[in-house]
């Protein structure tokens, strides 16, 4: 294959990945965030203590977790199609990108939370702050470095599974590397499919531990999250699209 | 003031229980700067964060400028709207600051305006005024990691006054602080004591925080108050640790044949010349084993350990001189250290008049 049939392949295939990514990440932001506060505020000690609801919300996002990304869109599949029409196609993939990637960042933005100092919440607390306005004004954005970390985090992630989309012709990286890399035994573009990703992923992580260090100079409290950095030497794996196990787990 | 009654606290964590305060009763007159000292574990953070409730007291009350903060609180965990109004009004340093970090210096100060809903142009105006007031207008547009220490105190400082309250609560505000940063920041509190009539209640471990800057105090051991009053008063009363520590004598007599006095000057008496007169007087020969001036609670104080010769019965005109001079005086028994019953009524009664003078 030259690198003329190759280029709209490729071009295609990226622009898809970045589309599912895109909205799925965005999703997984909205719904992830209020869900990871609400883990914190609702934990022993917490400013809105209610240990069922903290029990239940913990169980659903373990379980969410705990399913393997090809098995969750499978699942998901009649939803999938309440939702959108369909099953195929990177629309349909949204859906289970989404929901898979909902508890992972909950489950990120209540460890960024929960590092917030106590301090600063009682702070607001003796100035007459609610609930609502320590969430607001200390919760986010003191954790904001962290958030953005756990954002890259998930985008890396978000990837990944969006990589297994592909096998339910969602299209995408992924889809390339498997239908021509692995079927057709077409090493060279597979080799050019795994340079991309490795590229998108290395710029989607410079960007995002550059925004989270912008962020922590004007705090001056310690440096990026130590996730980050440990996600950064195992690169290599997370850039191998085809190796999905691999990627969850650093993930 | 800051008036609580029977304040009890008590921690349950897996069965066990921790009585952290045990029925205290604190009265915080309006315009002093009260001190309680105690060490850590006396629950002397646990009374000040009582005060405005973010901790919960298990039984007693708290009344802040006439009004029952423990009435206010409402059922459950969460604090209600009336006691969150009153919590704004007032005011709270802490020990490490608690500035936000993603805000700069300016919009840490205007949080509190933010909360009780003033205009973009208020608040701006008000936390201006404020860092001037504490002396980091030119530090409005910083961070707060790039300040020191005292800085960021200072910044806690100009917060607490944002909402203008009436009573500002200091929990180890200056533990975490050098000593020079220290006494600046304990005089900015004596400043602002004076120039805006703020209520100021503070606890700390430090001895000295309470000589520099406390009208009155308290000493707290294991949740109880064991020793309270104005400065004056507590210096007055024999045997008062506070005092002691406040203001130690120390000196061992020449030996055991004579008397060891320890007199304490208060208010005018200070500046008289005591000691040469006695001398001159009845002809005895005074050592002077220790001494010390002082200005505590900005008034000054002193405090002396004399010795005269010959056992007390031989010295009581001497004596009795002192204390016309308006003097208190005690008798340092050279085994026990410790006062003699007789000697301490004597001296109590004394007590009550030289609080008087001095609280005046």
């Amino acid at each position: 294959m030259t690198w003329s049939e190759m280029q709209p392949l490729l071009s295609q295939a990226s622009w898809d990945t970045l589309y599912m990514v895109g909205w799925s990440t965005l999703i997984a932001i909205v719904g992830g965030l209020p869900l990871g506060v609400l883990l914190v505020l609702t934990d022993r000690g917490g400013l809105l203590q209610n240990v069922v609801a903290n029990k239940v919300i913990g169980q659903v996002v373990n379980i969410a977790r705990s399913l393997p990304f090809i098995i969750l869109m499978v699942a998901l599949m009649s939803f999938t199609r309440l939702i959108t029409g369909t099953t195929i196609g990177r629309d349909a993939a949204i859906v289970p990108l989404a929901i898979g990637a909902i508890p992972f960042f909950a489950r990120l933005v209540e460890t960024a939370v929960r590092e917030v100092d106590h301090g600063l919440v009682e702070a607001v607390q003796a100035m007459g702050g609610n609930t609502w306005t320590i969430v607001r004004k200390v919760l986010v954005p003191e954790a904001l470095p962290s958030l953005i970390s756990s954002a890259t985090t998930t985008v890396v992630a978000l990837i990944g599974y969006s990589a297994m989309a592909g096998t339910v012709g969602a299209g995408g990286l992924g889809d390339i590397a498997i239908r021509y890399g692995y079927q057709r035994f077409e090493t060279g573009l597979m080799w050019v499919t795994v340079a991309v990703l490795a590229v998108v992923i290395a710029l989607i992580q410079f960007a995002g531990d550059a925004g989270a260090r912008a962020l922590h100079r004007r705090g001056g409290r310690g440096g990026p999250a130590p996730r980050l950095r440990l996600l950064k030497a195992k690169e290599p794996d997370t850039a191998t699209a085809t190796d999905a196990a691999g990627i969850r787990r650093t993930a | 003031m800051i008036t609580t009654s029977g304040l009890t606290k008590i921690y349950r964590s897996g069965g066990r229980e921790v009585t952290a305060i045990d029925g205290v009763d604190l009265h915080v007159r309006e315009g002093e700067v009260f001190g309680v000292i105690g060490q850590s574990g006396a629950g002397k953070s646990s009374l000040i964060r009582c005060v405005n409730l973010l901790e919960r007291p298990t039984s007693g009350t708290v009344t802040v400028d006439g009004q029952d903060l423990t009435a206010l609180a409402g059922r459950g965990p969460r604090a209600s709207k009336a006691l969150r109004q009153a919590r704004s009004r007032i005011g709270m340093v802490f020990q490490h600051f608690n500035l936000l970090s993603s805000r700069t210096v300016q919009e840490n100060v205007e949080l509190p305006l933010e909360i009780l809903g003033r205009s973009g142009r208020e608040r701006s105006a008000k936390a201006l005024e404020l860092l001037d007031l504490v002396g980091l207008a030119d530090k409005a547009k910083a961070y707060p990691a790039q300040l020191s220490g005292g800085q960021k105190q200072r910044v806690g400082i100009a917060r607490a006054l944002a909402g203008d309250p009436k009573v500002l609560l200091s929990d180890e505000a200056t533990s975490a602080l050098d000593p020079e940063t220290t006494r600046s920041i304990l005089q900015l509190l004596r400043d602002l004591n004076r120039q805006l009539g703020l209520t100021v209640l503070l606890i700390t471990h430090e001895m000295d925080v309470v000589k520099t800057v406390c009208d009155s105090a308290a000493l707290m051991e294991r949740g109880r108050v064991v020793e309270s009053g104005t400065v004056g008063e507590l210096l007055a009363t024999p045997g008062s640790q506070l005092a002691a520590a406040l203001f130690p004598v120390g000196g061992d007599p020449s030996g055991p044949a004579g008397t060891v006095l320890d007199i304490t000057f208060h208010g005018e008496s200070t500046g008289r010349p005591v000691i040469s007169q006695l001398a001159r007087n009845y002809n005895v020969d005074v050592s002077i084993l220790g001494a010390a001036v002082d200005t505590v609670g900005g008034a000054q104080i002193g405090r002396m350990r004399i010795e005269l010769p010959g056992r007390y019965e031989d010295n009581v005109v001497p004596v009795g001189f002192l204390r016309e001079q308006g003097l208190q005086v005690e008798l340092v028994d050279p085994d026990e250290e410790a006062v003699d019953p007789d000697e301490e009524a004597v001296v109590n009664a004394k007590a009550v008049v030289n609080a008087k003078e001095v609280t005046k």
